[in-house]
């Protein structure tokens, strides 16, 4: 996990740059996250600032035990709560939409939408078979492995299954623009998950 | 959906209506270096596609016997003015027909009640 925002992803639109290219963007809504707890080497073993996002319509739904939790930083409750590893901040700090500007990338990670239970050719890219003469081995995974030797199905064979709802990260993607007054920022291309889904944006500086 | 919309408003803008059919001038931005000078694209529009920033247009036009077309968005910040020259008069919204058209059957009749502005 690297030094970053909690984010919801809000849409994708198209937005025009100055030279008159058109640019497909995420737009996220980024922050503000407040810093809940700080982690030090000496009482946790390591170094860490957790972050909450996503105000509850009713702090009354927060749970006691994290109310306890918010209550004692002194912070709004947050839905969401990540762990970044920077030690610089101070509990109820806030992080926006300003830690990024435009130009510069980041790494995006989200959770996929979920695809249900697929078969092999949507979930592992296998070719399948032909459609028509006869075939009669249309979208069939094949063979899954030899004989009496090995006797067994190897590990990691792709198969049919659930797809998608797993976390996924995205490198690499550029930052097109930041609207801090609305806490907005603007991501080149797609990211993961679906609108309304829960991002982490980091700094992708490697 | 509301910050989106507010995203999409900073590029709409106010250019004249105009449909299928007729012929527009559309003064484009054009960068030669660091200098910047208009050209103007007149043709007929043959298109027009999309919806909110999305949307675009086709215009055609046939210099030296070979066909131009443009396709344009219409949000575009490289569009200066657009002027309506002539409104056509069209059974379609897609006059791709036009393509296999040459000379006197290319040409698209005039609407009657036209009042240039």
């Amino acid at each position: 996990m690297r030094e970053g925002i909690l984010g919801r992803k809000i849409g994708m639109t198209q937005i025009f740059m100055e030279d008159g290219r058109m640019v497909p963007v995420t737009v996220v809504e980024a922050g503000p996250c407040s810093v809940v707890q700080v982690k030090n080497r000496e009482r946790d073993g390591y170094v860490a600032a957790q972050i909450a996002f996503g105000a509850y319509k009713n702090d009354n739904k927060v749970n006691k035990p994290m109310a306890g939790h918010f209550k004692s930083a002194g912070v709004k409750p947050g839905k969401h709560l990540v762990e970044i590893p920077a030690g610089e901040f101070k509990v109820g700090d806030e992080i926006n939409a300003t830690i990024f500007e435009a130009g510069k990338l980041v790494a995006v990670t989200g959770k996929s939408i979920g695809k249900g239970f697929q078969g092999v050719m949507k979930r592992h890219n296998f070719s399948g078979g032909p459609d028509t003469h006869g075939s009669m081995f249309n979208r069939a995974p094949g063979s899954i492995g030899q004989c009496s030797q090995p006797s067994r199905v190897f590990k990691n064979l792709g198969m049919p299954g659930r797809m998608g709802g797993e976390r996924v990260t995205v490198r690499k993607v550029e930052v097109v623009g930041v609207k801090a007054e609305q806490n907005l920022i603007l991501l080149k291309g797609g990211v993961p998950g679906p609108k309304g889904g829960i991002l982490f944006i980091g700094k992708d500086d490697k | 959906m509301n910050s989106l919309s507010m995203i999409e408003a900073a590029y709409s803008r106010e250019l004249p209506s105009f449909n299928s059919g007729d012929t527009i001038k559309v003064h484009m931005k054009v960068k030669e270096g660091d200098k910047e000078r208009i050209q103007v694209f007149q043709g007929v529009v043959i298109s027009r596609r999309g919806s909110g920033t999305r949307e675009s247009f086709t215009v055609r036009k046939v210099t030296y016997g070979v066909g131009v077309e443009r396709i344009i968005p219409f949000c575009s910040p490289l569009i200066d003015k657009i002027e309506v020259v002539k409104l056509g008069r069209v059974r379609r919204a897609k006059l791709y027909y036009l393509r296999d058209k040459k000379g006197k059957d290319a040409k698209i009749r005039e609407k009657d009640n036209f009042v240039k502005k």
